[in-house]
């Protein structure tokens, strides 16, 4: 079974820390205040689920989101 | 610089759980054992010193009161002795409650942001080579005031437009708000003056001849109205950068070099994989984190079950947090490798430091450039490391041997 993995960003309690952007790049954006939120529409291509994973185990205000789909 | 005044002398803590002092001299050297005593005994511990003043001891307690603007204000952020008057604008946003919080913040945010500060990295990296250079040949240095000290202050010069060679008048006034100033208001008072001309100084001269700078950047920043922001605000602002900018970065590459000094085999992987480097700034975040914000207790509440009560002041501490080790496996080791770390060194909540993405890159590029040229160092066994007092933690004094260094 193929595993398919979407990130999310809660706008409401990120505060910036740029954590997600530093180790998972392919999968979040920054606006112009730092603030993060996922790279198009979250979706996690194939091989960068470890990455969405240690994004979300380090964002300091428990923003991000890893759902399986 | 400790000559410049004698603060008063507190009794010394003989009972740390009912009676602590972030300012005690076991404290300031070795604070890690008495926040697991404090840890042990309650997620939140009170002291009569200061004026009364709690202190809560574990990571949730800590998150709890960090996004609790309503009963926590940040009008106050330091704990002293005395409580001076409030001042509206002393240091936009991080002495700001909500709303005016925000929109402070958000003026001050672009220029931080993690691409801006891939711009100042190659200037950083020529500071960290010219500082090296003045005392390779000599085989031994002080690291604390020869190195670690003049990579913040010299970034955040350069970030605001103000001469780097006035990097020691930034230091003493910090040394002064930050330490001298918490049993010394006169002391504190005194920086704050002096700083507010010398900026009041370089505002004046923009209005002649704008830069391209942070003050002018501050000048010309409008509010959502379109209006200028008050002159306070814009001197208050530049305060907060230069008091945040400078002995927190310098403390917490001073305690990395320290780590690496004394643990060759974090230091030799470090060498052999530079990659991990930024993965083991922060596990050295986690471990030896800098800064203890304050608030000041503004409604009756509870944390984590413990009743607070209006009037005292909070020692929130950021590095208490991170050495808990409910959240984080193995907290009194330093684990460079640590996969899981969701540190609380740049505070959490609303108040997170404006300048995490600047320490970051000032304490990865400190580390790099070090690492490549001195990649053999150990603590001088004829010197003393010493510790400074109080809202910030770092090695002051810090005397290597330097070995094979190139």
């Amino acid at each position: 079974m193929t595993e398919r993995l979407r990130v999310r960003v809660d706008p409401d309690k990120c505060q910036g820390h740029a954590r997600c952007k530093a180790l998972a790049p392919e999968l979040f954006e920054l606006d112009e205040y730092g603030n993060a939120h996922e790279a198009g529409d979250g979706m996690v291509p194939p091989g960068l689920e470890d990455k969405a994973r240690l994004a979300k185990s380090n964002c300091p205000e428990i923003a991000i989101d890893v759902i399986e789909e | 610089m400790s000559d410049v005044s004698q603060p008063a002398a507190h009794p010394p803590v003989t009972d740390w759980v009912n009676d602590f002092d972030h300012t005690d001299p076991q404290w300031t050297e070795d604070p890690f054992p008495i926040w697991d005593e404090l840890r042990a005994a309650s997620p939140v511990v009170h002291t009569d010193r200061f004026l009364g003043c709690y202190m809560p001891t574990t990571y949730d307690a800590v998150r709890e009161i960090a996004n609790d603007s309503e009963h926590f204000s940040s009008r106050r952020i330091i704990v002293r002795d005395v409580r001076p008057e409030i001042s509206r604008n002393a240091a936009p946003p991080i002495t700001s409650d909500p709303p005016v919080h925000k929109p402070a913040k958000q003026l001050l945010l672009p220029p931080f942001t993690p691409d801006a500060m891939k711009k100042l990295e190659p200037r950083m990296r020529a500071i960290c080579n010219e500082l090296i250079d003045g005392f390779i040949a000599d085989g031994r240095v002080d690291a604390a005031a020869r190195y670690s000290k003049y990579i913040p202050v010299q970034a955040i010069a350069h970030m605001l437009g103000i001469p780097e060679s006035d990097s020691d008048l930034f230091i003493n006034w910090i040394h002064m708000i930050l330490e001298l100033g918490i049993k010394d208001e006169n002391m504190l008072l005194q920086a704050v003056h002096e700083m507010s001309a010398y900026f009041s100084a370089h505002i004046e001269e923009r209005k002649k001849k704008p830069t391209d700078d942070l003050i002018s950047y501050l000048m010309n920043a409008r509010d959502k109205e379109g209006q200028p922001l008050e002159d306070s605000h814009v001197l208050g602002s530049l305060r907060l950068l230069l008091i945040a900018g400078i002995d927190t970065t310098w403390s917490a590459i001073g305690s990395s070099l320290w780590h690496l000094a004394r643990t060759p085999a974090d230091r030799e992987r470090l060498i052999a994989e530079p990659d991990l480097i930024p993965t083991a700034v922060e596990e050295l975040l986690r471990a030896y984190s800098p800064v203890t914000m304050a608030r000041e207790v503004v409604g009756e509440t509870t944390i984590s079950g413990c009743p607070v009560k209006p009037g005292n002041m909070v020692l929130l501490s950021f590095p208490a947090a991170n050495r808990d080790p409910k959240m984080f496996p193995d907290a009194d080791k330093v684990v460079i490798d640590r996969r899981e770390n969701r540190h609380a060194a740049f505070g959490l909540g609303i108040h997170r430091c404006i300048g995490s993405n600047l320490a970051r890159m000032e304490m990865q590029v400190a580390l790099e450039e070090w690492l490549k040229r001195i990649p053999d160092f150990r603590l001088d066994p004829a010197g003393t490391v010493t510790w400074s007092q109080g809202t910030v933690r770092g090695p002051r004094q810090l005397p290597f041997l330097l070995e094979k260094a190139m």
